[in-house]
């Protein structure tokens, strides 16, 4: 993915590591995480989202429709640094766990930071999907993950 | 030879009567002798688990997990209805008015649950509480997690929803509740273990259609659940891959 936003409130390009571009509008307005919930979601092996709970969908802004088929990379946030993610899939591909903080972009460009961890599903010794499972962060650590994905980028 | 079936120490005492009643049913439906076995605490229970000494049970999800991928067990069914959800308390004259706002060494009350203690502990983590900075009370039951709160003993603690609601109003207005989980996607499930697998059809078919006749009906909201719901193991795995994401 490259960044190529210079400031909030324009409109970006990001490129996915599929090859594919996408222009994103970002706002800079943060929705606060909803206390108490687990925003869970599936993938296919390739990504693809497969199974969302209602907790995804409502953080998300899309509804369950525009979301269900869609690469999961359609949360993806400029701020993000494309090693962030080069990371999550070596790891999940080799069949371990990731975690990590992550800025997600909604649909009407602003964004919500979450604590995510990913893992693969492994059936009769093959992996078959993702299933990722993402909780409140505290402030302190997404300021540290803001500090640190801003020397990434 | 007699088979045992158990129940995870997580449901209200009020309900052991109830358990028994079940049993009593589903034994003379299925022709099967069945033994109810009911231990105080999940450690005894978990004793059981790996003395072989468990044939099929209604488990919560941690020991589902453990019971599906490690020692062959069968999910058949659910019980429909609410998800398992718990509380974050604290006494109503607490300082803290959210999670945020405890302050590290506060001292936790809860009981062996491993379901509502990871839960519990995924929901300070807004507040950068941990086991490092926080002093866990260990108490048998959860009207003694709520005494430890109220006479001051400690700080916070873990319930199950049910349980809190269960309390008396008396007692729920000297308490304030922090944060509720909203998890909505684990549960706990009914197990086969492979002693009773080739009768896991037949009990499989007798649970699901339990709703069916009043009596039966009955049986079932008295263990606070309106009708079983058919699992296929697949929904079990996808639960059992979101409780490795809670416990990493």
């Amino acid at each position: 993915m490259e960044d190529k936003h210079p400031y909030p409130g324009a409109t970006h390009v990001l490129i996915h590591t599929d090859g594919t571009t996408r222009e994103v509008r970002v706002t800079g307005i943060e929705t606060p995480y909803p206390h108490g919930k687990l925003i869970v979601s599936r993938t296919d092996t390739r990504g693809i989202i497969t199974q969302c709970n209602p907790s995804f969908v409502d953080m998300s802004g899309y509804t369950a429709d525009e979301l269900i088929g869609q690469p999961h990379y359609i949360l993806r946030h400029p701020d993000m640094p494309a090693a962030a993610f080069q990371g999550l899939w070596s790891a999940v591909q080799a069949g371990r766990q990731w975690n990590g903080y992550v800025k997600n972009l909604r649909k009407d460009g602003g964004h919500y930071w979450v604590y995510a961890t990913v893992v693969p599903n492994i059936r009769d010794g093959r992996i078959v999907g993702y299933t990722s499972v993402r909780r409140e962060a505290s402030r302190d650590r997404v300021t540290a993950a803001e500090a640190q994905y801003r020397e990434m980028r | 030879m007699s088979f045992n079936f158990t129940v995870s120490p997580s449901f209200p005492n009020e309900r052991i009567s109830d358990w028994y009643i079940f049993n009593t049913w589903m034994q003379r439906q299925l022709g099967l002798p069945i033994h109810l076995e009911l231990y105080d605490d999940f450690g005894a229970q978990r004793q059981a688990i790996a003395a072989g000494r468990v044939d099929m049970i209604h488990a919560n999800p941690f020991d589902a997990s453990l019971l599906v991928r490690e020692k062959g067990f069968r999910a058949i069914a659910r019980p429909e209805g609410s998800p398992d959800e718990m509380v974050v308390v604290v006494a109503a004259d607490n300082l803290a008015r959210s999670v945020p706002e405890l302050p590290a060494g506060i001292r936790l009350a809860c009981t062996d649950d491993p379901c509502v203690n990871t839960l519990g502990r995924i929901l300070l983590e807004p507040a950068n509480l941990d086991a490092g900075n926080t002093r866990e009370l260990r108490r048998e039951t959860y009207i003694q997690v709520t005494k430890a709160l109220l006479r001051g003993d400690a700080d916070a603690g873990f319930l199950p929803v049910e349980a809190f609601n269960g309390l008396s109003p008396l007692v729920r207005r000297d308490l304030r509740v922090l944060v509720t989980s909203q998890i909505q996607v684990i549960h706990h499930v009914f197990l086969v273990g492979p002693a009773l697998l080739p009768h896991a059809e037949a009990i499989t078919r007798l649970l699901l259609s339990m709703h069916q006749t009043e009596k039966e009906r009955a049986i079932l909201t008295a263990l606070g659940a309106s009708r079983w719901q058919a699992l296929e193991q697949e929904d079990v795995e996808f639960m059992i891959d979101i409780l490795s994401t809670l416990t990493s």
